[in-house]
């Protein structure tokens, strides 16, 4: 569990680094999300006093983008290109057996927060399909094999 | 012994960090000292991880690598089973005509010297011995457009930020190259980072803007790294910094990270986002030019529009403009992907037949069946039937064929495509991916997929719905997200109709 006295010494830290920048938030939600694996809630008021704006804005922003979470996210966090040059060599048919294997819905973790699956919309490996972002880690032409080695060790 | 394999994220994500390790590892455990230098990639997709070896004749490829074939670099490279030949004679990249990437996958990305070796800076050399109004007319001299989808010339441009009167100004890159089928913008960035420098630093010349943005998406890790260490040592060399080129003129710049919108890719929700605020679209006027980040002037422009500038002040604007057709100058890189035998980069000049791209230079599908259609121009771009092989790769040659180039990024399908699921994926994505701030993409985007569905279940009534509510996304939409959707769907609806019927028929 996060101790939030020290979650928010850690985040007063993080905006001290971006004090003085022009169009901070997005760099400081980032650095807090790094930090944390998700931006946790208690430190929106924290946030907003710095940036001179309230809890409601600093939450507006951090809502429109699909990168920012309010819960942590699994152990690890399995993303798969849904987008159309993916879909042409069949993107689509290695979600399908993704779900089936991970028991799982887009957005949705295990129940053993092992795993995390999440649909992005290209990764600029577009010659390469499907592609996949595994903890971080870029990955192409995956198909039901590969993956299945892929996911192997996370459940 | 020196050895080039890429940083590039395709080539990583083919295995290439893999090979590297077993590279070093093996020249250890050999006792041969080797010189790794991780470049950015050729553009051949389909040979990465493709090594090079440094010999006297030029370099020698190797590709596709595997971890197998890493012992043999070090015996006969002659005998090497996955052995190429010498790269510059590879057919691929000797018919191509490479200006913004001439310095792709040739250098190392990350050593200054390497850049000013093959050219770098002289374009920018140039630039500073010319007035603000010369660079604009140099700018526009070689017909320039803007290569993130619209194509407004960028001399205009660049024209009213720099006769705009203001405190400040900016430059920002849009790097935010969310169209699936393209990837220019991250080769560049990933392979040559110095060069969207310089030409941003040339933009701030002009314009008369002393500080500039990069806004990369945040699922390029890789670019984001390498225009993250690039700014630091250009910083340090003084090529950015209060005195560029110890010229006196101040222009300096920062990296930023998206965070997972496409629609930030537009550039007024994109100066939002820059801001800390909601990416959403701005209605204009104002124009950026003149009310962009912070509410001053601001040239927002793609990367490979910015990456163009160095070499047309390097070769001057006639050489650029001499290529190209009709009201397409210069060269554009050709991003082939999807279901193809050759995928990747290849910079040709405008003009090009759609079918001499996807039967000659992509090879055909990769999975040897016929083609049934291309996207061009990414989501946002029209679905190409057999039909319209002979449009020439124009921005006005795809607009009166109902289309677009966009970003010229390529996706081929072979005839196992449902194009009803293609028309249907195209509004899902609008739902997603709207901003929310206009209704009809916010909310025809969801009423699409609803029609589609109609449609795939044998309801025929439901096809004219589908047309009607897409003239109202096209004629109603804030900007292109919701006013574009219309092209992939009525593209497939119309030039593929047997898709759309077909449910139907099996009902009846
Ligand atoms: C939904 C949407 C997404 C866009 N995405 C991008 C993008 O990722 N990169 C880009 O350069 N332009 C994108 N554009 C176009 C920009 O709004 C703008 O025209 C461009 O950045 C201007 O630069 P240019 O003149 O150099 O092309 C997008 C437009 C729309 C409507
Ligand atoms: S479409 Fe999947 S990586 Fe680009």
């Amino acid at each position: 569990m996060l101790d939030s006295n020290s979650t928010i010494a850690k985040v007063e830290n993080i905006l001290v680094h971006h004090h003085g920048m022009e169009g901070a938030l997005l760099p400081i939600l980032h650095a807090i999300q790094a930090e944390f694996g998700h931006v946790p809630q208690v430190v929106l008021p924290v946030v907003a006093k710095a940036m001179n704006i309230s809890r409601a804005e600093v939450h507006g922003v951090m809502s429109f983008y699909h990168d920012f979470r309010e819960e942590p996210a699994g152990r690890h966090v399995v993303k798969l290109c849904r987008a159309e040059a993916c879909q042409a060599v069949g993107a689509d048919r290695v979600a399908d057996h993704a779900k089936k294997v991970l028991g799982l819905d887009w957005h949705e973790t295990a129940k053993n927060g092992s795993v995390t699956l999440e649909p992005i919309f290209c990764l600029g490996l577009c010659a390469c399909g499907p592609a996949a972002l595994v903890d971080g880690k870029l990955i192409g032409r995956v198909d039901e094999a590969k993956f299945d080695t892929l996911v192997e060790g996370l459940k | 012994m020196k050895i080039y394999l890429p940083l590039d994220s395709a080539a990583v994500a083919l295995g290439a960090d893999e090979i590297a390790d077993a590279i070093q590892k093996h020249a250890h455990a050999k006792g041969q000292s080797v010189t790794l230098v991780r470049n950015g990639s050729r553009g051949m997709v389909w040979l990465e991880p493709m090594v090079e070896v440094e010999s006297p004749a030029g370099r020698m490829a190797f590709g596709p690598m595997t971890l197998a074939d890493v012992p043999a670099l070090f015996g006969d490279l002659s005998a090497h089973p996955k052995a190429l030949g010498l790269t510059e004679e590879l057919p691929w990249l000797k018919a191509q005509t490479r200006l913004t990437f001439a310095r792709v996958g040739v250098i190392d990305p990350l050593s200054l010297d390497d850049y000013k070796a093959q050219g770098g800076l002289t374009g920018l050399t140039r630039a500073l011995g010319m007035d603000k109004a010369a660079i604009v007319a140099e700018v526009t001299a070689s017909g320039l457009r803007g290569r993130g989808g619209a194509g407004f010339p960028t001399g205009i441009k660049w024209k009213t930020v720099s006769e705009a009167v203001a405190d400040r100004k900016y430059i920002v890159c849009n790097a935010d190259e969310g169209d699936s089928a393209t990837f220019a913008d991250r080769m560049l960035m990933e392979g040559d980072p110095f060069t969207l420098i310089e030409g941003m630093a040339i933009a701030g010349l002009a314009c008369g803007a002393t500080k500039g943005f990069v806004y990369i998406r945040s699922e390029y890790p890789v670019a984001i790294r390498v225009m993250e260490e690039a700014v630091v040592i250009a910083r340090a060399a003084g090529l950015l910094g209060a005195s560029v080129l110890g010229t006196g003129t101040a222009f300096d710049m920062e990296v930023r990270v998206g965070a997972g919108a496409y629609v930030c890719g537009e550039e007024t929700s994109l100066l939002n986002s820059l801001e800390g605020k909601r990416g959403v679209v701005r209605a204009k006027p104002p124009l950026p030019a003149l009310q962009g980040f912070m509410g001053k002037p601001t040239v927002v422009n793609n990367v490979i529009s910015l990456a163009s500038i160095p070499v047309i002040f390097e070769k001057g604007a006639a050489f650029y403009k001499g290529f190209g057709l009709g009201r397409s100058r210069g060269t554009i890189p050709l991003q082939i992907a999807g279901n193809v035998k050759h995928g990747g980069l290849y910079e040709i000049a405008f003009g090009l037949t759609l079918g001499d791209i996807v039967d000659k230079i992509a090879g055909g599908t990769a999975s040897g069946r016929p083609v049934k259609a291309v996207q061009v121009g990414g989501p946002l771009g029209a679905y190409f039937p057999r039909s319209l092989f002979d449009t020439p790769f124009g921005y006005e040659e795809f607009a009166g064929k109902d289309g677009l180039i966009g970003h010229a990024g390529l996706t081929v399908f072979d005839d196992s495509a449902d194009m009803l699921a293609q028309a249907r994926f195209a509004m899902e994505f609008c739902a997603i991916e709207s901003c929310g701030k206009c209704t009809p993409c916010r909310i025809g985007a969801v009423r699409g997929v609803e029609t589609v569905d109609r449609i795939a279940k044998g309801d025929a009534s439901a096809i004219p719905l589908l047309t009607d509510l897409c003239a109202t996304m096209k004629a109603g939409s804030l900007c292109a997200l919701g006013g574009f959707t219309p092209y992939p769907v009525l593209s497939a609806l119309s030039h593929f109709p047997d898709d759309f019927t077909r449910m139907k028929d099996a009902a009846e």
